[in-house]
């Protein structure tokens, strides 16, 4: 029965029979109450996902009236002013609304107990604060929003945000400080949970690799956030009564806070990308139906970035007359911590061979994140070889590269992650081929927004202009039209994804015949997600344990 | 740069005139965009190994065609040379990248300076013979040009693309960056740091003028003052001359001869005067004090704008004798009892 060939898994006998569990942690308990009061984590990770799907689409809108504003030279839209809290809420929105939570705390909370054997996080409470928190901070953004945006720039540079700006600053700065504490609770969460919660048998070793990117991620969310607080804090505190920290004036110094913001923000940008990095792993190995390539290099690739994260963020700053002999050392350590996630790229290539391959959603999403974050990564490269970085930083290229990090990659392995888990976290399955069209269509739109940004880069277009010289004109048209394909293909897994809940073919236990324990149980899972808790006596990704172990309960039925 | 002179420009014209290139307009640029061209190709040959290797795979091992996957644990082999060669790749790219950025940030001993003021939302260029300009730069083609640029308020960022030089400019120090334009022409400079409301509209032109017409330029356009004019005026005007007579019983330092010394302090620390350190030691005279003198000197921080410090530092990097400033101190003693105001006649207390 196993051994039958077809194209796409899907079509596996015990698909068709498969029912709807009578009772799972959905309707186990009804009411508002029992989702804004529960403590289980699966819960928890669908009223994250809402709430950061109903972000990202707020800061889409916001990239859209850019992208609008970007197709004539002229500054002919909107004012100036209006504008630049377009970029600032595109990007407040974004970074610390929708990428930084978006794999760790809608997949992360929601698999990686169940990936280890556990009944929940160690703090389901705290799991639950840490969503209150993730509200404030995003009510409060709405607030500094609709009582008139802020436009300090995502990156809040002293001593425009602290002294030459009347906007809602502090608002903003506490929206960032509070939905920092909501991510140090989750990586809080995690880090103790994979330490002291695995079944029995579950070896470091034996996780999967998906922990293992989340548990590194973890380690740089309770390290690198609380350094971002203090700098916001500072902000806030020059702007209230002036303590001038940041103030040549006073004897402050504003290159501080460049300092310490990309203290926290260069490692964030791990923080996005290796949760990212797990669920490619995932998905890769179960649609080769082949171990990972080398799982040691690929795990400790994971915790090399993490650590190397740490001792890079002054490449940010190499135009801003820091030492030239620190940027020497600060170039050097960036050329290194790009190694790892060449590392990772080669493995999950190499995971193909041999493999037998089919190509379900998940997967074209997981090809294009390959495609799309080693661009990213390679033209990472050029910014961290100093010389080059003074002509290109900036300009459009460094928007271009970190969305191709964070959008080809980080999006791209979200809604990989999304398409391959929701049949588990659902009970039903989304419609492959619209779900296909999607993929593609977001790649092409990707592709088509960002690529024209490399060159416009090079050509010396600054990041950050309401208008710009009439000669730059075609490429932005294009990167309009882009990001207009783009947008269609980000609304069209909203749409189907909807209509699935309700419409979509029962899922079953496993239709990706994947070895996770997550495909063990039923889905949509248990409350407590195992009825007996496991005892793993196998490794990650192990086909031949799930081939035996299929052939056994045949048997035993028959 | 190992491809020929002759392809090279045929590239580089063609891209520029597609509009997909910049204009290779410094000594610099062939420079950067050799570098540039590498890592073009590094990605390229990059991303063309990864899709061989994911199509190729796809195709050969797709389910059709291997039902039955193979299990192989890893290799080491192959992972090291995975690691070593990326790495390896990229080291090469630092050590061409920091070259650049020394050649870049490293100004000749020859480089003629301007200073620039970027203040909320302009440009402002002040040569030393006078030349002011707002939003514009001339400069002479084949000489090597220094920027000496300091922010009135927030960080700016001053980027000439068609150079490949940008340097960020920041409230409270100088920052330098240097260029030598090789071709006669208009080019773009913009600020690329995010700096407020008209953000977009801190742009200007540079514009190349051949030696001859720089020529030409200069004498049309000058003020009839120097920096230096400016910078003795306001030295006279703010009192310094009080105590940096240079006599032997002077309160303060003589300043004849100062730039370009090494100077040791009463903290003992030696210290180089350069334009920095000069404006630093007005502004903060309590933490620069020179060895052998009493810390009295009161701070001038508010009372000059950056334009007065520029006027000050410039007078003082040209001061060679204490002659002048002992004729004005000896005028304007002896007429303390009729009028405080200093002998030249200029009533100007401070430079807006």
């Amino acid at each position: 029965m196993s051994t039958q060939i077809s194209n796409t898994i899907v079509l596996l006998p015990d698909q068709a029979t498969a029912k709807l569990p009578k009772r799972n942690y959905i309707n186990n308990e009804h009411g508002l109450l029992s989702w804004l009061l529960t403590g289980d984590h699966k819960r928890i990770a669908m009223l994250y996902l809402i709430s950061i799907t109903f972000f990202f689409f707020i800061g889409g809108a916001f990239a859209g009236l850019i992208r609008l504003e970007l197709l004539t030279p002229a500054p002919d839209l909107v004012s100036s002013d209006t504008y630049n809290k377009f970029f600032t809420m595109h990007g407040i929105i974004m970074i610390f609304l929708f990428l930084v939570p978006s794999v760790p705390a809608t997949l992360g909370n929601f698999f990686i107990p169940i990936m280890i054997g556990a009944k929940d996080l160690a703090f389901p409470k705290i799991n639950l604060l840490s969503w209150y928190l993730y509200l404030i901070g995003g009510t409060l953004t709405l607030t500094a929003l609709v009582l008139g945006g802020v436009d300090t720039g995502w990156t809040f540079t002293t001593p425009l945000s602290t002294h030459y700006l009347n906007t809602h600053v502090i608002t903003a700065a506490s929206a960032i400080f509070i939905a920092g504490f909501s991510s140090i609770f989750t990586g809080l969460n995690f880090i103790v949970t994979i330490h002291r919660m695995r079944a029995p048998g579950m070896t470091w070793f034996r996780m999967p690799l998906f922990c293992w990117s989340n548990y590194a991620a973890s380690i740089l969310m309770v390290l690198g956030t609380p350094v971002l607080a203090i700098a916001i804090v500072l902000v806030a505190l020059e702007r209230l009564v002036g303590i001038g920290v940041f103030d040549p004036a006073k004897g402050g110094d504003p290159l501080l806070f460049q300092h310490l913001f990309w203290f926290y923000s260069h490692p964030a940008v791990y923080i996005m990308i290796l949760p990212g990095m797990g669920v490619i792993s995932e998905v890769i190995s179960t649609f080769s139906r082949k171990r990972v390539f080398g799982y040691t290099a690929v795990a400790f690739s994971s915790v090399a970035i993490a650590l190397f994260g740490f001792f890079v963020w002054a490449h940010h700053m190499f135009i801003m007359g820091v030492s030239n002999y620190s940027a020497l050392v600060f170039s050097l350590l960036t050329m290194l911590v790009a190694v790892p996630s060449a590392i990772k790229i080669f493995n999950w290539a190499f995971t193909l061979q041999k493999g037998s391959i089919t190509f379900e959603t998940p997967m074209l999403y997981a090809f294009g994140f390959m495609g799309l974050f080693t661009i990213g990564g390679l033209t990472g490269v050029f910014l961290g070889s100093l010389g080059m970085d003074i002509h290109l930083t900036e300009t459009y290229f460094i928007v271009a590269h970190f969305h191709f990090v964070m959008v080809g990659g980080m999006l791209m392995a979200f809604l990989s992650g999304i398409h391959f888990w929701w049949p588990k976290m659902t009970g039903r399955m989304y419609p492959e081929s619209l779900s296909k069209l999607a993929a593609v269509t977001t790649f092409i739109g990707f592709n088509l927004t960002f690529l024209p940004q490399f060159i416009l880069g090079y050509l010396g277009m600054p990041r950050r202009y309401h208008a710009y010289p009439p000669e730059y004109q075609v490429l932005n048209v294009l990167s309009t039209a882009g990001a207009t394909v783009l947008g269609v293909g980000y609304m069209l897994p909203l749409l189907y994804l909807g209509w699935s809940l309700k419409y979509g073919a029962i899922a079953g236990n496993n239709p990706w015949q994947a070895t996770g324990l997550e495909w063990q149980i039923q889905s949509p899972p248990l409350t407590e997600n195992f009825v007996t808790i496991p005892i793993v006596d196998y490794e990650a990704y192990d086909y031949e344990w799930l081939e035996k172990k299929q052939r056994e309960e045949v048997t035993t039925v028959g | 740069m190992g491809i020929s002179p002759v392809l090279w420009q045929f590239l580089v014209k063609w891209l520029h005139n597609s509009a997909l290139f910049p204009a290779e307009a410094s000594t610099i640029s062939p420079y950067t965009d050799a570098l540039y061209f590498f890592l073009l190709l590094m990605t390229v040959v990059g991303m063309l190994l990864v899709c061989v290797l994911v199509f190729g795979f796809s195709i050969r091992y797709r389910r059709e065609k291997n039902p039955v996957a193979t299990q192989i644990e890893g290799s080491t082999l192959l992972e090291a040379t995975w690691t070593i060669i990326p790495l390896a790749i990229f080291l090469v790219t630092f050590v061409w990248g920091a070259l650049l950025y020394f050649r870049i940030y490293d100004p000749p001993a020859n480089a003629m300076n301007i200073y620039v003021v970027g203040k909320q939302w302009m440009w402002k260029a002040e040569h030393p013979g006078g030349q002011h300009e707002i939003n514009a730069l001339h400069v002479p083609a084949g000489r090597p040009v220094q920027l000496t640029m300091i922010s009135q308020d927030v960080f700016h960022s001053f980027s000439i693309p068609d150079f490949r030089v940008k340097r960020e400019v920041i409230p409270g120090r100088y920052t330098t960056v240097w260029f030598q334009a090789t071709e006669p022409g208009t080019y773009h400079i913009f600020c690329t740091q995010y700096c407020g409301t008209q953000h977009s509209g801190m742009i200007g032109e540079v514009t190349v003028l051949t030696p001859d017409d720089y020529e030409k330029w200069t004498k049309q356009s000058t003020s009839g003052m120097s920096l230096a004019q400016n910078g003795e005026r306001l030295f006279a005007s703010m009192g310094c001359n009080a105590c940096h007579s240079g006599t032997a019983a002077a309160r303060g330092p003589n300043l004849a001869g100062v730039y370009g010394s090494k100077l040791t302090l009463t903290n003992g620390n030696q210290v180089l005067v350069n334009d920095a350190y000069l404006r630093d030691a007005i502004l903060n005279p309590s933490e620069h004090v020179t060895a052998g003198f009493a810390p009295i000197m009161p701070t001038y921080q508010g009372q000059i704008s950056e334009d007065g410090l520029i006027d000050l530092v410039e007078y003082i990097k040209d001061l060679q004798t204490n002659y002048r400033v002992q004729q004005t101190q000896m005028t304007s003693e002896s007429d303390k009892a009729a009028s405080p105001t200093p002998a030249e006649g200029t009533t100007e207390m401070v430079k807006p």
